[in-house]
């Protein structure tokens, strides 16, 4: 219960994180990929890679990884607007730009979980 | 809309807030309730990815083009709630994990399926809410011919 609501107070930092930097990120510069929400869910795969290697290998508790990965990189980063951005550009028919986001973020986002696991194993 | 969000930086943060605290434990929860064995497809997370997405889909179009506007909603539901329900950091993570551990089908099985069911979630809510609001543009359409129809009624009388 108390691990509960710590997720829940992590989830409430993320969230808002997202939000923020999502703001600060499409505010700058104008693009039509989703660039914010790229960024986010590449950095948020690398430190829950971080998170999970150092539990795994260094002994880091797990409820660590319970509040700050599952609470906090759980909600800094988001499926849903990736789906939706994609399905959006999909309907624009920007098809090109809507594969570069899904190709820039799958391949991006598993090199940034696979350098914080890696990461882990040198720590 | 706009400009009352821009007012209200503050409020908005705090739904978005609120909307977190509440979606990151509903996902916490399905995964203590729907366990899912080490270098096994994760189910639960594919689950909550796909529902969350087909939500967030429907809810934006019941937002902008049903509900009548407002302030808070979206970032409650939308920002906070969904977008910390759904993540991408575990599909990731998980991905690799499975990797590392030979299981390439699972793992492959896991990006593309994933992927696919997303999108198609999305597409699927997209067209939910659009008819939704083709339901409610025609009945309102019949209403008004009804109503003119009646003053027609009304003035052969």
């Amino acid at each position: 219960m108390i691990l509960m609501l710590a997720v829940s107070v992590a989830a409430a930092l993320g969230a808002p994180a997202r939000y923020l930097l999502d703001k600060a990120i499409v505010g700058r510069r104008a693009s039509v990929l989703p660039t914010g929400t790229m960024a986010i869910n590449v950095t948020g795969a690398f430190v829950l890679g971080l998170l999970t290697g150092l539990a795994l290998h260094d002994g880091m508790p797990k409820n660590v990884v319970t509040i700050a990965g599952t609470g906090f990189c759980g909600a800094y980063t988001t499926f849903s607007t990736f789906s939706h951005d994609t399905m959006r550009l999909v309907e624009d028919g920007s098809i090109i730009e809507a594969s570069w986001n899904v190709a820039i973020s799958l391949a991006a986002g598993m090199a940034a979980a696979a350098a914080g696991l890696g990461l882990a194993l040198m720590v | 809309m706009v400009s009352s969000t821009d007012s209200h930086p503050g409020r908005v943060l705090a739904a978005i807030a609120v909307g977190g605290a509440l979606g990151g434990p509903a996902r916490y929860g399905l995964g203590l309730a729907f366990p899912t064995a080490p270098h096994t497809f994760p189910a639960t997370t594919f689950a909550i990815n796909v529902s969350g997405s087909f939500l967030l889909a429907l809810l934006v179009v019941l937002i902008l083009e049903v509900w009548p506007p407002t302030t808070y909603v979206r970032p409650f539901l939308c920002v906070g709630f969904l977008g910390a329900y759904t993540t991408f950091s575990t599909w990731m993570v998980d991905t690799d994990r499975l990797i590392s551990a030979g299981a390439w089908g699972t793992a492959a099985a896991n990006l593309v399926l994933s992927l696919v069911a997303g999108l198609g979630a999305t597409a699927l809510g997209l067209s939910v809410g659009q008819g939704i609001v083709t339901r409610r543009s025609s009945r309102e359409g019949v209403s008004a011919e009804a109503g003119a129809e009646s003053e027609t009624i009304g003035g052969r009388r």
